[in-house]
């Protein structure tokens, strides 16, 4: 049997046990300042939900570490193909955050990236995602551009076929991919045990004949060098890599669900205090003298102040084109789409024909 | 675009050579042009669709895939929207289930979805049909499933001319193609076809017979038996229009509208189930189109509402000639 340890470069008290080099001050406020960005824009989008300003949204607090650590070790040109679920990490990547509102307002808008950005629109089926991000790495390898990709996932979808024939292709053509699973124990309302027989994740890469590794979700500097390493090897032509980062999720699959319902809230409310990725760095930087009240205060503001403006550009942002129901399916408009959009038109204008 | 009428220089082939020497022709006129598939490479196809290709052009651009449905359309739409261009094979249309998800949520919709900053230029490659006396799975002609998500192309070629020139216009479209290959047609005949690369435009139909009393309509396997059935009726003085429509999403619209409003009548022919099958819509287009032309109602005569039998019943699941004249009959008579 593979052991498969957890690896952290920081513990929950926030002592450094990495072996490695330690990371810089610049670097650990980096990680800090990208985890209480999308933490803040997280608990924004919920409060907008409950007031009826955005519709259903998918809640990651408590993955921070996991999005923040992985995003922050692509290159820009590298490939990102998220879930509903991984705006953090593509907000890190540098997605707009009026858009990411925009798309839990059901606006189409919100699927498309910044100019040169190379972020697919978040996958709604489970693990689909992850035979793209192979295909794409396919593409790379062939044209030597050295550009990596990275499929986010959650633990459930290793029980979907497209993850098991994503790691199989990307192992048998060796492409430049990093699969990164997010475990934090639950895929809704089904626990890990229930999901599978295998202890981890990491393990199943051993079918594949690729590595994959274990690190503690939420240790962002832990991430963050567990997914470099990865595109590292990727880059150099080694093939994919399975990374399994553990971590916990506070809250409910989305505001439309009740936790309460399928888990004991105590073990949330325990890992917040005691696991929290943002109170473990927190507690590391305080320890080692980098904390800086004042830098935090800023920050905070800072934040408030982005997130506010985003807020406020999504709100502001023009009423949705119809055209759009109609334009985009193909690249030339076919007849019955094309009629269809004709007579709606008319429709609309009170025309009768 | 070259004009096939233009080609001088043809050679014989049948349908599976023609698909062979389009494929032939894209890989070489594109480096970006990939051909994935089960048994594709090394075998060259189980119906040697892509024979001595991998030989020609190398295991990097003829990738024999892993057993892995939809693995190779999700990777296909991966390297779709990076840039490459993926021919990729499904060894039966009948196979297609398992990238059925891939199909439906990703390469219909990705235009969509990114309001046209990702698209999927990909071809799915489907040999279908009844007929050959395959095992079970093997004889599916699911057409309307895929004709009833916009977002895709359906083409359906009846010819070894046609073949090549819609596969090739396949590959140059935008938009993701279906490209259905009669199982029974792969060596059905052969005809002569241009040697160089060429077109066919995608959504027109083609009219096989000229005639005034009833329009035919049918594509693929199916093309030729209703040439047969019209043969025969002319025998009596019937005389019939025939339409291949070659595109099943979009249709050719005029193509039928002209030819129904000359004839006021209409026979729809097709393998496919009848209950949801293509016939319906071919129904309506007609109705919305020509409603007052019609002097008889359409007939249909397809395969009947029971999945595709095993081969010893297949011959009653297929339309026949003689089901067809039946129809024609009924029309004609009505």
């Amino acid at each position: 049997m593979t052991d498969y340890p957890l690896y952290q470069c920081i513990d929950k008290e926030g002592h450094w046990v990495g072996e490695d080099e330690r990371s810089t001050q610049e670097d650990l406020f980096t990680f800090y300042r990208h985890m209480l960005r999308i933490r803040t824009f997280d608990k924004k989008a919920v409060t907008l939900q409950r007031q009826g300003r955005l519709g259903t949204y998918a809640l990651f607090e408590g993955q921070e570490a996991a999005q923040v650590g992985s995003a922050l070790a692509l290159d820009g040109q590298d490939w990102l193909f998220p879930t509903y679920r991984d705006h953090g990490a593509t907000l890190t990547f540098g997605a707009d955050m009026a858009r990411t509102f925009l798309y839990w307002n059901g606006r189409f808008e919100g699927c498309t990236p910044p100019e040169g950005k190379n972020i697919f629109p978040p996958a709604v089926p489970i693990a689909t995602q992850i035979v793209h991000a192979v295909g794409v790495a396919m593409t790379e390898k062939r044209l030597g551009s050295g550009k990596a990709s990275i499929a986010y996932f959650g633990d459930g979808a290793t029980s979907e076929g497209d993850f098991h024939e994503g790691l199989n292709f990307g192992s048998v053509f060796k492409t430049p991919t990093v699969f990164f699973c997010q475990n934090n124990g639950f895929a809704i309302s089904v626990p890990m045990e229930k999901q599978m027989n295998s202890k981890t994740i990491a393990q199943k890469a051993v079918a594949y004949g690729i590595p994959g590794v274990r690190v503690d979700g939420n240790d962002c500097i832990a991430v963050f060098r567990t997914v470099q390493k990865a595109l590292e090897r990727a880059r150099a032509g080694e093939g994919p890599t399975l990374v399994e980062a553990v971590t916990w999720r506070y809250g409910a699959h989305t505001t439309a669900d009740d936790p309460t319902k399928y888990r004991d809230q105590a073990q949330s409310i325990e890992f917040r205090k005691t696991n929290d990725p943002l109170t473990r760095l927190e507690k590391y930087m305080k320890e080692t003298g980098v904390w800086d009240e004042e830098w935090f205060a800023q920050l905070q503001t800072d934040l408030s102040n982005e997130i506010n403006q985003a807020v406020e550009e999504m709100e502001a942002f023009p009423k949705p084109d119809v055209n759009n129901l109609f334009d985009h399916v193909f690249a030339e408009p076919v007849w019955p789409i094309a009629e269809q959009k004709s007579h709606y038109m008319d429709h609309l204008k009170g025309v009768i024909s | 675009m070259i004009n096939l009428e233009k080609q001088s220089k043809t050679k014989q082939m049948t349908l599976v050579q023609a698909v062979n020497d389009a494929l032939r022709v894209a890989l070489e006129s594109d480096a970006n042009v990939l051909l994935l598939g089960e048994d594709i490479g090394r075998n060259g196809g189980v119906f040697r669709a892509t024979d001595g290709l991998q030989e020609a052009f190398g295991e990097d651009r003829v990738i024999d895939t892993p057993l892995s449905e939809s693995g190779i359309v999700g990777t296909g739409v991966g390297l779709a929207i990076s840039g490459s261009k993926p021919i990729v094979e499904m060894q039966f249309m009948g196979f297609i289930y398992p990238a059925f998800e891939q199909i439906m949520t990703h390469v219909t919709r990705i235009r969509m979805r990114s309001m046209g900053t990702y698209s999927v230029p990909i071809v799915i490659r489907a040999p279908y049909g009844a007929g050959i006396r395959a095992p079970e799975i093997h004889s599916d002609s699911v057409e309307a499933f895929f004709t009833h998500m916009p977002g895709i192309k359906v083409v359906c070629p009846s010819s070894p001319a046609d073949a090549k020139g819609l596969l090739l216009a396949s590959l140059a479209d935008p938009d993701p193609v279906l490209f259905m290959e009669s199982l029974r047609l792969y060596r059905g005949e052969r005809e002569e076809v241009p040697v160089e690369g060429y077109e066919i435009e995608i959504g027109k139909g083609k009219k096989v017979l000229e005639g005034n009393d009833v329009t035919l309509l049918a594509w693929g396997a199916m093309v030729p038996i209703i040439k047969k059935a019209a043969s025969t009726v002319a025998k009596e003085g019937i005389s019939c229009d025939v339409i291949d429509l070659r595109t099943l999403f979009p249709l050719d619209r005029d193509m039928i509208a002209e030819s129904v409003q000359k004839t006021g009548k209409a026979v729809i022919v097709h393998e496919a189930h009848s209950t949801g099958g293509l016939g319906n819509d071919l129904v309506t287009l007609i109705n919305d189109t020509s409603f007052l032309y019609m002097k008889a109602p359409v007939e249909r005569v397809t395969g009947f509402d029971v999945p595709p039998p095993l081969g010893s019943l297949e011959d009653h699941f297929l339309p026949t000639e003689s089901r067809v004249i039946a129809a024609i009959k009924r029309v004609i008579q009505f």
